[in-house]
């Protein structure tokens, strides 16, 4: 059994763990309120950038010329998969879920024998796909100086795609990401922005036509590259929300675990303090007695 | 029947400003100024840097662009744009660093005809705004 030192001590010491779990429960709640509400006012930015997209290509009637960034390349041989992480742990599962869904993804992927390239945001992630994958990993981008998501460096990740799109680098792109839904469930998802998704058109809205200035494919060609970079900005936006949310619940969970801890300690530590005493006195009794 | 509608201005960020009770907007569409009344026919079209004027009951608003998307459709506008200021919140050191780093832009070696003559425009605005 422990001495009662080493059980004072290891008390204090989850004692203090607790507490750092604490505040860093409450710093995600704080964060978290404010990553949720940024992620619920960017929604109606990239639904009516969608709407929109989905009415212009409703409206194309030239399949076969529409830009390469909707049709895609005409291949599927290469897929460029965009695995998008936190730069920080200690928040649950949130990274290693992320990672789970895109692990499985590659291993189809290579079953299907497709090409793979990867581009990780965010060192949590690089960190966990360079052992595996290093070899296809051909960027990774970190925002650690950025506090929260801003558009600036969502587009910076949009050129970079589109830039090795334009260069015939890849036929399909797909990115990863959590998506939000409350504190304790995030979603990861794999949504595919090269070619773009347009079959989820169930709302038909082709009984009215649109007016265009200029023409349509010259709008298409411009809002497409902006459509990447819109899908690629709700991803962090839903990401950041979901890490706070899941760091929250995960450092909620320590703090408790930390508590019972402390209990099951201080009790231990009660009983072996009792015994010393009863010892002690048993040693004295018996000591008189001999007398 | 009123003569009013509906006008919807998003950012990355946010919903920047909504009204329903707009009489007319003008946007510096991208082929020309393009005013915008109640029970316009649908129209998508998208924007060069410039100013948009929204007239409304309450007087009159001004929005300085420099991109975006503006989509018309049962007397709903939205407009979709990475980069707005509303001018009376527009101070002379903001206006000055936007005009500062278009000219930066405009002088770089490997522009090309298109982006020079949005950077361009942009500037002719920049300049025009008191």
């Amino acid at each position: 059994m422990a001495s009662l030192d080493d059980l004072k001590k290891r008390i204090a010491s989850v004692k203090s763990t607790q507490k750092i779990t604490k505040a860093m429960k409450m710093v995600a709640a704080a964060k978290l309120r404010r990553a949720q509400e940024s992620a619920e006012k960017g929604r109606p930015y990239s639904e009516k950038m969608n709407n929109i997209i989905l009415n212009l290509s409703s409206g194309i009637s030239d399949k076969a010329n529409a830009p390469k960034l909707l049709s895609g390349s005409g291949n599927d041989k290469v897929h460029l998969c965009v695995v998008m992480t936190s730069d920080r742990g200690l928040c649950g599962g949130f990274n290693s879920n992320i990672i789970k869904k895109a692990k499985n993804y590659f291993a189809k992927l290579a079953e299907d024998g497709k090409d793979l390239k990867i581009i990780t945001v965010g060192s949590k992630g690089n960190d966990q796909l360079k052992r595996a994958y290093g070899d296809k990993i051909i960027a990774n981008i970190s925002f650690k100086e950025s506090k929260n998501a801003n558009y600036f460096d969502a587009e910076k990740v949009g050129k970079m795609v589109i830039e090795k799109f334009g260069s015939e680098e890849f036929d399909v792109c797909t990115i990863f990401y959590n998506q939000f839904k409350n504190v304790i469930t995030q979603i990861p998802q794999a949504q595919q922005i090269i070619p773009l998704n347009v079959e989820n058109s169930d709302e038909d809205k082709s009984d009215d036509s649109y007016e265009f200035e200029p023409e349509e494919d010259e709008i298409l060609s411009n809002l497409l590259p902006k459509n990447i970079s819109t899908q690629i900005f709700k991803a962090m936006l839903e990401n950041s929300a979901s890490e706070q949310g899941s760091r929250m619940s995960a450092m909620d969970n320590a703090t408790r675990n930390a508590g019972e801890m402390v209990d099951k300690l201080t009790i231990e530590y009660n009983r072996s303090r009792q015994a010393a005493i009863t010892k002690e006195l048993i040693e004295i009794i018996s000591g008189a007695e001999s007398l | 029947m009123s003569e009013e509608f509906k006008v919807e201005i998003v950012n990355p960020e946010k919903s920047f400003l909504a009204k329903d009770d707009v009489s007319e907007v003008i946007v510096p569409a991208f082929e020309g100024e393009m005013g915008i009344l109640k029970d316009h026919i649908s129209i998508i079209s998208f924007l060069k840097p410039g100013i948009i004027k929204i007239l409304s009951k309450s007087g009159e608003e001004n929005f300085y662009v420099e991109d975006g998307i503006v989509e018309f459709k049962n007397n709903n506008l939205s407009i979709l744009t990475s980069s707005i200021y509303n001018l009376s919140d527009l101070d002379k050191s903001k206006q000055l660093d936007l005009l500062k780093q278009a000219e930066e832009e405009a002088s770089k070696s490997e522009i090309n005809d298109q982006t020079k003559y949005l950077v361009d425009q942009k500037i002719e605005v920049l300049k025009s705004i008191n």
